[in-house]
């Protein structure tokens, strides 16, 4: 039986096992949503705004294995899209987006809604595709979920044009991908990784540094059982937080411009540094020059050879999937006889101590007159027993959570690392929370970030969803407030935000519940009630310090030990 | 340093802009371009014209890899290569000049495609700079106007872009 091109793109997604679609509808995609409506495997979250679909359907799959989905139509629909697909991009997201676009006969004729899809996207996404005859729609589906989801994994766009999606042809579902010009590294090279095990048992000073690589790459295991092998310290990128359990003994912290002062410490001062899954970017290891004006021996394992070498030298490389690298490197170091030196790693060890003595980990002052944004994190994990699901937007609260909020496994910390994008909290706590129906799931936010898609409040009343959302309103754009109070003498441009809603009544407004939180005694029982709320969207207005600031930090363009810690301001 | 890099990848619409985006986006160097279907018409091969550091160098190689249609990579300054450039060039070509104009073109071995009472068109082939020094050889003065296809290049030997 032949069946219409939106048919059969329907039934792709029926075959690759989608759960959900998250959408919005328009002119080019009547085709494929009426196919939607017509069967009921593939459901549709309706979202408000089409960067809320592709951020629902990236948290979605951060929080999963799986590939996220999002569907959009032409023009002001894909472009509202771009960011979420670049959001994805940055922190190799599997996902697949599928656009509709106007008619081929008139592609090129600046026809209604019609842009560049596949240019507009081409240098934010891993591949896309163009698909002008109705024949190779399955085909190309087949091949976007193979790439979204193998080798380093990013977004795959398929765009189709709406006569496509209406022409008719017979549908079979390739079994199998190949695609000449992809293959994607599985082990890595045998003989790389036994000098990877010889030079960490030869270290002196070892130190760990993981990324989002070995969350996505389902790793978090082998990391583990690595670091505890070789009893070095272990730190994470903001996205690999989770990789390896904060509450480990091992672990140092987060690394980075808002890292611990002992993991930047040991960055600095290591003698063989172990990269896994991590790719040494700017907000990472600050100023690369500084960085490399100690000697040190780096080794970095990733999937992608073209994170290698990029910004440091790399003594040794090994381009391979970081879980099956993992295994095999772990396999050669169970069966070797020597062990680490334990006096050497001892003295390392003491060496950390000393830093993290002098960096005073991570603190702040707590009070009892106003609330203070880090207690508000540390309370949140208190009730959540640690095992929330933490979606978060971008600025200082973003930071606070990362650094407060400890992860003890991975997929549980949802934040947009690589592109930074506010208004991404929401929506992938939406794409969470419908992956994980009986999970936590709490979403953290400023009062600027959330406004970005405020509007997703409504999508979350539409499909039931009991996100506790909590927002540290401290009535500035936090982050760029700090920058201006470091750098730009005071001088707080634009960054007050005056009028705000009353986010209570604007709660209420779209049939949730919503809180208003003043005193540091009420966050605790606030939380509590909220999350008691298994049923309902508890929206937290908690009104904090507006003078805090994140640390320790390593301010943009400097060098991992030229830290500023709280007491130096 | 300048580098000359050859690549085969898959005759899919767009595969260009995917190698011009990627030298733009990452703030590459692009000399010379060129790109034409294989004795494969499912494959085309593009000889890219570029300078940078090793590192850089190095990045390009390995983010042209990473585009999805592309089957591989080679860079041809790293061993034994022929690189070949094709340029047309019409002079003013009056009284006197239009002998000694000949005879350069002849020295180069060039020819000339196409006479008319005031002008020659010349064809001449090779690597750049030989190009180069017949212009510098004609003097710029007499150019009317001239075309570059950009470089080809082919390793030598056993030195084959595998598909
Ligand atoms: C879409 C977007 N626009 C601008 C920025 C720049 N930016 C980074 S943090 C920040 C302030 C965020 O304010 P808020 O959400 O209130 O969080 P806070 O820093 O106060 O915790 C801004 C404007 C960004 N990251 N994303």
């Amino acid at each position: 039986m032949e069946l219409t091109g939106a048919e059969i793109t329907i039934r792709c997604l029926q075959e690759e096992g989608v759960e959900y679609v998250f959408g919005y509808p328009g002119g080019a995609v009547l085709h494929i949503y009426d196919a939607l409506f017509q069967q009921e495997q593939v459901r549709h979250v309706l979202v408000r705004h089409e960067q809320a679909a592709v951020h629902a359907a990236d948290g979605y799959a951060r929080s999963s294995e799986k590939v996220g989905v999002a569907l959009v139509t032409s023009g002001p629909g894909l472009t509202n899209a771009v960011t979420g697909i670049a959001t994805a991009y940055l922190d190799s997201i599997p996902m697949v987006v599928i656009s509709g676009q106007v008619p081929t006969f008139a592609i090129g004729e600046d026809a209604f809604q019609e842009v560049d899809a596949v240019g507009i996207t081409r240098p934010c996404v891993k591949h896309n595709y163009l698909v002008k005859d109705v024949k190779d729609i399955a085909a190309t589906i087949k091949k976007a979920f193979y790439l979204a989801k193998s080798g380093r994994p990013g977004p795959v766009l398929v765009d189709i044009p709406k006569d496509v999606s209406a022409q008719r042809t017979e549908f079979v579902y390739p079994e199998s991908v190949k695609i000449r010009s992809y293959n994607p590294v599985g082990k890595g090279d045998s003989i790389q990784i036994r000098h990877a095990a010889q030079m960490l048992l030869d270290a002196k000073r070892p130190m760990i540094y993981s990324g989002g690589g070995v969350v996505l790459a389902e790793a978090a295991g082998q990391l583990t059982e690595l670091v505890r092998l070789l009893g070095a310290p272990c730190t994470n990128t903001l996205m690999g937080l989770g990789g390896f359990p904060a509450g480990d003994s091992q672990f140092v912290g987060m690394l980075g411009m808002h890292g611990t002062y002992e993991a930047n410490m040991g960055m600095q001062y290591c003698d063989v540094l172990l990269a896994v899954g991590a790719r040494f970017d700017d907000r990472v290891i600050g100023n690369v020059e500084h960085f490399a004006q100690v000697p040190r021996k780096i080794i970095h394992i990733d999937i992608d050879p073209s994170s290698i070498a990029k910004r440091v030298k790399v003594d040794l490389p090994i381009v391979g999937d970081v879980k099956l690298v993992l295994d095999e490197l772990l396999d050669v170091l169970r069966s070797s006889k020597q062990k680490p030196d334990a006096v050497e790693m001892a003295s390392w060890w003491k060496q950390i101590e000393e830093w993290r003595v002098k960096g005073g980990g991570l603190r702040y002052k707590n009070s009892s007159e106003i609330i203070k944004p880090q207690y508000v994190i540390e309370t949140l994990h208190k009730i959540t027993n640690g095992d929330a699901y933490v979606a978060s937007d971008v600025g200082q609260h973003q930071m606070w959570a990362a650094q407060y909020y400890k992860f003890n496994h991975p997929r549980r910390w949802i934040n947009s690392g690589g592109l930074g994008t506010m208004g991404f909290g929401l929506p992938a706590a939406m794409g969470v929370q419908l992956k994980h129906p009986d999970a936590t799931v709490a979403c953290v936010t400023g009062e600027g970030s959330i406004q970005m898609n405020i509007q997703e409040l409504s999508t979350c009343k539409q499909y039931h969803l009991p996100i506790k959302v909590l927002a540290l309103n401290n009535r500035y754009l936090g982050m760029v407030r700090q920058w201006q109070e470091f750098f730009h003498g005071n001088r707080y441009s634009e960054s007050y935000m005056d009028a705000l809603p009353d986010f209570v009544k604007l709660a209420e407004a779209y049939g949730h519940i919503g809180m208003r939180i003043d005193h540091p005694a009420d966050v605790e029982p606030a939380l509590r009630e909220a999350f008691a709320r298994k049923d309902d969207l508890v929206f937290m207005d908690f009104r904090t310090d507006p003078g805090e600031n994140v640390f320790p930090m390593v301010p943009g363009g400097k060098g991992l030990s030229e830290v500023v810690l709280a007491e130096e301001l | 340093m300048r580098h000359i890099i050859s690549l085969l990848m898959v005759n899919e619409a767009g595969a260009l802009s995917r190698v011009a985006g990627l030298f733009s986006a990452r703030g590459y160097n692009i000399e010379s371009l060129t790109v034409a279907p294989t004795e494969d018409a499912t494959l085309s091969r593009m000889t890219i014209v570029t300078s940078g550091s090793d590192a850089v160098i190095e990045q390009i190689n390995k983010q042209l890899n990473k585009l999805i249609d592309v089957v591989s990579v080679m860079d041809l300054s790293e061993g034994e290569h022929i690189e070949r450039e094709l340029m047309l060039v019409k002079v003013r070509a009056e009284g006197g000049d239009r002998e000694e104009l000949k005879r350069l073109t002849d020295i180069f071995r060039g020819r000339i495609l196409d006479v008319s009472a005031h002008t020659y068109t010349i064809e001449l082939t090779g690597a750049r700079v030989k190009l180069d020094s017949f212009i510098d050889a004609i003097g710029r003065e007499p150019i009317l106007e001239t075309v570059r296809t950009g470089a080809s290049g082919i390793g030598r030997g056993n030195r084959i872009l595998n598909q």
